[in-house]
């Protein structure tokens, strides 16, 4: 088991060289130099231009740009932003703020899903279960941007009973009505896969078995319909809360949360690699861990899974 | 389970300990704004969201009122006979709000920093003008400081241009020219994060300015000029998009917002009555053709351009694609500023006249039959599709050849694509002043030697009157012959401009008063809660 784990976290090194090199790259490669950008219309004297160039490196070709960030990273020193901050505080910034967000998007599909989803399997064919069917249909087919659009006009707006966006504390309440935005998807995936898995389960033979032994209904219904049908919403789920990250940059947009997303967003027209090499790296090693942790909850729901 | 539990146990917890909001902040003014890209640093800040703050944390020699009027702030005289050397006298006890005074070396001082070319300060250009800025500006630098400037006592010192400009004394009210305290030098970065200043306003606190978030300042009680606030504080709230300001607007969060977004142009009259805002701003929008695309040198050149202008139809532009919050170009600078004349000879070519734009590049045939086709290069991140295609439409359906509107991703590859001369073919560019003179949108763009003359204008005559009118004694002899170089223009065609921008703005109902000022900024200071 731990060196399972030594070997997943080893795995990690080529993925984070590939993935900073491959990004370097792409930031790289976009059109347009970013040193003219920052001077817009106006004109800048060729002794600033040159002392700007040599603050970023970007007077060095591609490769040894890359090293360089390379060689910081070992001191943890993710480079600096145009802004003259060093990245490093940008992502202690930013990134607590959207793993806040994407936490609670996962608890609430989590949550609404599993519970929605286990009445609708154990009343299979029922009334509840067909409309749960209608609404998580409906749910998968409208885009999240118009979710959050609406949601923020209605309830916002127009209603007034929620914050219309979030400010620079984005307190758990703050967050409420984006974290539901950005879990809408993911809870239509959730209630289906935990409505199935449970439909299935109830005709299963240790179901009968344990209501044969005598055991109550609510002991059946959690130890071992539930408990048996969390895997593949738990592989779901673990798979999610990276994409969620990502996923975040739309609904940070529509309420305006201080996160990842913009700062993101803002780093890539500016062009600055150091910036957006170092979130979306932080962003890949966020999913890279998430799906361990997804592969050793497995053993804890599954006792005859383990790991050599 | 177990796990899901545990969290959203902690989940819920937090909802309760954070549900407790602060009311305290309800007298502050809230306005919008974006992250500053730069340290609130005035030689080091060019760009519209670090600006709107520095200059209320900063007061210059002179100000600029809601209708770009310059106003004497720190300055107490500034005396001339040539407009090449200034005699510059500051006004006694002014302090910067760490205590520490303002004196003439506070000026002498930051304009030095600023030029100095190793400090790498993305507005050192400003300094241009001043005798020495060369020296300091070349890498390595020959000087430290400018010789141009002498401190000749606490409160007074001179000032000696290359040449001579009744500009300059307009633009010291320019951010890049303000004054900074003796801390600033000490870790300018410490104070590009925590800004010292002698303007109407102060930092709140250390750490007032919440990346990504807000930045909140007080009224200075240090601050003795011409432009004292009239609220209690503001906020400078960073919003990623208009759209969602605007949403914040309607719902009452937001106080003042100076740009409606363009998803609501069409309907922000009623959604906001008596509440919206509008005034035309220094901001205007052109086509720029540089010489080395083939037809456009020379006299056929001339004649082209001017049939273009002449196709479009600039009315119809600014009503139908932005509801009246363009207002069509009468001259190469901007309706808002001092001396604007909007019927100068040669402004006819600036009217919808098909007949006549036939004529004009028939005449350009005679000298060499078109061939090709006549392409406008655009930058897509930047909203400027609809118009630049209309235009292109304009002028295919008047002249009758292909005119076609080219995408480019961003604004930068076009800048780089101008800047290197190498576009061959006419672009969309535009020009906000950073000061209200008419002059600074043409002695940046269309003087010879300019580095930001992105058409290759050369034109030894209006060089002349550039010059005559930068020397005049007087104002009013200088807008006139600045009258005269435009119609200079005018008559060759050196740009083809489009339009001037009309700010669009709205205020909550909570805001008694909120005024926009001649740049389409918010006149901060006078907004009234």
């Amino acid at each position: 088991m731990a060196w399972y784990v030594v070997r997943r976290l080893l795995q990690m090194i080529p993925v984070f060289l590939g993935a900073t090199l491959l990004i370097y790259a792409l930031v790289f490669l976009i059109p347009g130099d970013p040193i003219q950008a920052l001077a817009g219309d106006k004109p800048m004297t060729p002794a600033v231009e040159a002392q700007l160039r040599a603050r970023y490196h970007l007077d060095q070709p591609f490769i040894m740009q890359y090293l360089l960030y390379l060689k910081g990273i070992v001191t943890f020193d993710f480079g600096t932003a145009f802004s003259g901050r060093p990245v490093r505080d940008e992502l202690a910034r930013a990134f607590p703020i959207t793993i806040k967000l994407a936490a609670m998007a996962v608890c609430i599909e989590a949550v609404f899903g599993v519970i929605f989803g286990l009445v609708a399997g154990l009343r299979k064919g029922k009334l509840f279960d067909s409309t749960m069917l209608v609404v998580s249909l409906i749910v998968i087919a409208v885009p999240i941007f118009v979710v959050g659009f609406l949601a923020q006009f209605l309830l916002g707006v127009k209603w007034g009973i929620a914050p219309v966006t979030v400010t620079g504390k984005a307190s758990y309440t703050e967050l409420l009505v984006p974290a539901f935005v950005l879990g809408s998807l993911s809870f239509a995936y959730v209630l289906r896969l935990t409505r199935n898995s449970v439909a299935e389960n109830m005709s299963a033979d240790f179901v009968r078995t344990a209501t044969a032994k005598g055991l109550s209904r609510p002991r059946v219904v959690t130890v071992h319909i539930l408990r048996n049908s969390m895997i593949p919403v738990i592989t779901f789920l673990g798979a999610e809360l990276g994409s969620l990250m990502g996923g975040a940059i739309v609904t940070e947009g529509i309420f305006n949360i201080p996160g990842v997303g913009g700062t993101l967003f803002q780093a890539i027209t500016r062009g600055e690699p150091p910036t957006v090499v170092s979130f979306v790296t932080v962003l890949i090693i966020i999913f890279l861990v998430s799906n361990l942790v997804v592969d050793l909850l497995y053993a804890a729901l599954d006792p005859r899974i383990r790991y050599a | 389970m177990a796990l899901t539990a545990a969290v959203l146990l902690a989940t819920s917890l937090g909802l309760a300990a954070c549900s407790s909001e602060d009311s305290a902040d309800a007298s502050i003014v809230t306005t919008n704004s974006g992250e500053p890209q730069n340290p609130l640093v005035p030689t080091n800040t060019n760009e519209f969201w670090g600006g709107r703050v520095v200059d209320r944390l900063f007061a210059g020699l002179k100000y600029y009122d809601a209708n770009g009027k310059a106003h004497d702030e720190v300055a107490e005289s500034i005396e001339t006979t040539d407009r090449k050397n200034y005699r510059i006298t500051i006004k006694p006890d002014w302090k910067f709000s760490d205590g520490t005074p303002v004196t003439a070396k506070s000026f002498v001082d930051a304009w030095n920093y600023g030029a100095l070319g190793t400090n790498a300060q993305l507005q050192s250009y400003v300094f241009t003008e001043i005798v020495g800025f060369k020296d300091v500006s070349e890498a390595p630098p020959k000087a430290q400081t400018m010789s141009g400037l002498k401190v000749v006592d606490d409160r007074t010192f001179t000032v000696e241009l290359v040449q001579p400009s009744i500009d300059f004394e307009t633009a010291l009210g320019y951010a890049p020219f303000y004054p900074l305290p003796e801390a600033a030098f000490k870790d300018i970065k410490a104070f590009g994060e925590n800004p010292i200043g002698n303007g109407p306003y102060k930092f709140a606190s250390n750490g007032a300015w919440q990346h990504n978030t807000q930045i909140d300042l007080v009224p200075n009680p240090e601050y003795k000029g011409g432009r004292p606030a009239k609220n209690k504080g503001l906020r400078f709230v960073m919003y990623q998009s208009f759209d969602t300001a605007y949403a914040d607007l309607q719902a009452g969060n937001l106080d003042a917002l100076d740009t409606i977004p363009d998803s609501a142009l069409s309907s922000y009259k009623q959604d906001l009555g008596d509440r919206a805002i509008t005034k035309p701003t220094a901001q205007n929008q052109k086509f720029g053709i540089q010489a080395n695309v083939p037809h456009f040198a020379g006299e056929e050149g001339a004649l082209r351009r001017k049939a273009i202008s002449m196709a479009i139809n600039r009315e119809q532009i600014c009503q139908n694609i932005f509801h009246g919050t363009r207002n069509p170009a009468r001259d190469f600078t901007a309706s808002t500023l001092p001396g604007f004349n909007g019927n100068l000879p040669g402004s006819e070519f600036l009217n919808h006249n098909p007949a006549e734009a036939k004529k004009l590049w028939a005449q350009a045939d005679a000298i060499s039959p078109w061939s090709g086709r006549f392409e406008i290069a655009y930058n897509s991140d930047g909203g400027h599709q609809a118009w630049i295609e209309a235009a292109a439409n304009s002028i295919k359906n008047t002249l009758g050849i292909e005119a076609i509107a080219t995408p480019y991703p961003t604004f930068k590859n076009i800048r780089d694509l101008v800047n290197a001369k190498t576009i061959g073919k006419a672009f969309r560019y535009g020009w906000q002043g950073d000061y209200p003179t008419m002059l600074q949108f043409l002695t940046s763009n269309y003087y010879s030697h300019s580095e930001t003359n992105n058409v290759d204008w050369n034109n030894p005559e209006f060089d002349r009157l550039l010059n005559a009118a930068l020397a005049a004694p007087t104002l009013e002899e200088s807008h006139k012959l600045v009258g005269q170089a435009q119609s200079l223009m005018l008559q060759s065609m050196a740009d083809i401009p489009v339009f001037d921008y009309v700010a669009a703005a709205g205020r909550s109902d909570k805001v008694k008063k909120a005024e926009l000022a001649w740049n389409g900024l918010f006149d901060f200071e006078n907004i009234e809660k």
